[in-house]
């Protein structure tokens, strides 16, 4: 369980995220729409602690980090190991293949040895439907390959949450479908996600729970078909009337 | 204007002789003496470029005046501070380690700047990638930013190991017995100045030939993973 209490991020005198509060239970899904600049992205930085609040306390089972006090670097290491990160520039690294990719985490931080990173490596690559491009660089591979294999390296450290952050944002239109049926899988496999996505179909048909993010705050929360039929929020109204 | 046979034959004869010594003196001096100082130059370039890049303010100061310093200053001024001021303090080295000595300190300072830009040329998302697998900062220098920056140094450090080269030609002035301290010898013996410099000249042209090859390779082996 992911549980957010009170997080607050100040980018100079530009208070991006006003003491959100969220929980996200095992298992769950957890879609985060809104206008860009309104903070989802930021807020899922700071789960991945790429980014360092202000304030606030961040709790996955039962690993806790503060924010009140800078936490030391190790600290940060060891609780960002908890989350995986999924980039919207997928953020490979371009000098190795997409099978090196996958191992890498395993080997340099788990300290994994090689036989066992690969034959994990390669089961994850098959699941994303990359059996044959395994030994491809990332500039071989398509834009939805990439961000495949980024799933699947996100994946290898076995994280008890995955973060997206809008995943597909970076896709041809014709590719946006691969990445997500990954994604759908994983959900329906019982991962425990937080995403942040301009996917409305995605978030209506996986999501366990939609949140509509603006001004730092969450607006308002609550299963996709009441949020998308019936938002109690105005504001929401208006986001919803301007995307469709 | 005709060059008389005899004196041709002389010519022939002192470049045929010379040769030897001067290549004994490249493979001996100038070729060592470079390699040498060029890997404890990149060690310490890379430890420089590191504190520059580090957040603590007294390790970036120290880089800034040691790279200031060298970069300052003639190679060949620093060369005789070391060999001939510093017995007056009564620190002697003798002349081939003051070379190394100077010689790395000056690749040092210059490498430095080239390995530093390779580093904040590497895209920051590559850094958080690399965090977000639970990576420290040693982790993701040495598996993910270095061997990037490496590609995109390679021309650079060519550049500055063929100066490296050329330059060692001033250890002759600090009495190692490199290749130009030989020309400089047999041209003193025979005053046939123009053919011994030439042929020195050559024998660093065909070094640098050399080199400019293994860089072209070096470039195409680290380019494997790039769009071309």
């Amino acid at each position: 369980m992911l549980v957010v209490e009170g997080l607050r991020k100040t980018f100079e005198n530009h208070e991006v995220l006003k003491g959100v509060h969220l929980t996200v239970r095992k298992g769950e899904v957890v879609v985060i729409i809104g206008p860009s600049g309104s903070g989802k992205t930021t807020l899922l930085r700071c789960l991945n602690v790429l980014e360092i609040p202000d304030e606030g306390t961040l709790t996955i089972d039962d690993e806790q980090l503060q924010f009140t006090t800078k936490p030391s670097k190790k600290e940060m290491i060891r609780f960002r190991r908890l989350t995986g990160m999924v980039f919207q520039a997928y953020n490979l690294f371009p000098h190795m293949t997409a099978l090196e990719n996958v191992m890498e985490g395993p080997i340099t931080v788990k300290r994994l040895k090689k036989h066992e990173a690969k034959e994990k490596a390669e089961q994850l690559l098959m699941k994303v439907g990359l059996k044959d491009q395994m030994h491809m660089y990332p500039f071989q591979l398509s834009g939805g390959q990439q961000q495949r294999v980024g799933i699947a390296r996100a994946l290898a450290m076995e994280p008890k949450v995955l973060l997206f952050d809008e995943p597909t944002s970076a896709l041809d239109p014709e590719l946006v479908g691969e990445v997500l049926k990954v994604m759908k899988d994983l959900a329906n496999e019982g991962m425990t996600m937080v995403v942040v996505t301009h996917e409305m179909r995605f978030a209506r048909e996986v999501a366990d729970e939609v949140i509509f993010f603006d001004e730092g705050m969450m607006i308002e929360r609550g299963h996709p078909e009441q949020l998308f039929t019936n938002p109690t929020h105005e504001r929401t109204r208006q986001f919803l009337q301007r995307i469709q | 204007m005709l060059i008389d046979p005899e004196r041709l034959e002389r010519l022939t004869n002192i470049a045929e002789s010379s040769l030897l010594p001067l290549v004994k003196g490249a493979l001996l001096y100038t070729i060592p003496l470079s390699v040498v100082t060029f890997v404890i130059g990149l060690a310490i370039a890379l430890l420089t470029a590191l504190a520059r890049l580090s957040s603590m303010k007294l390790l970036q100061w120290a880089a800034r005046a040691y790279v200031s310093a060298i970069r300052g200053t003639p190679l060949l001024v620093q060369l005789f501070i070391i060999f001939y001021g510093l017995p007056t303090i009564g620190i002697t080295i003798d002349p081939l380690p003051a070379a190394i000595i100077g010689f790395s300190l000056n690749v040092g300072a210059y490498a430095s700047e080239i390995i530093r830009a390779a580093i904040l040329s590497i895209p920051k998302g590559q850094w958080e990638a690399a965090y977000s697998l639970g990576m420290d900062d040693v982790q993701t220098l040495r598996r993910i930013i270095l061997p990037q920056a490496a590609r995109v140094s390679v021309p650079p450090l060519s550049n500055t190991f063929i100066s490296l080269v050329k330059d060692t030609s001033l250890a002759s002035l600090i009495l190692v017995a490199e290749m130009f301290r030989k020309a400089q010898e047999i041209a003193a013996t025979n005053y046939e100045f123009l053919l011994l410099y030439t042929e020195a000249a050559l024998i660093y042209w065909v070094i640098c030939f050399f080199l400019s090859i293994v860089q072209g390779s070096m470039e195409k082996r680290l380019s494997r993973y790039v769009v071309r």
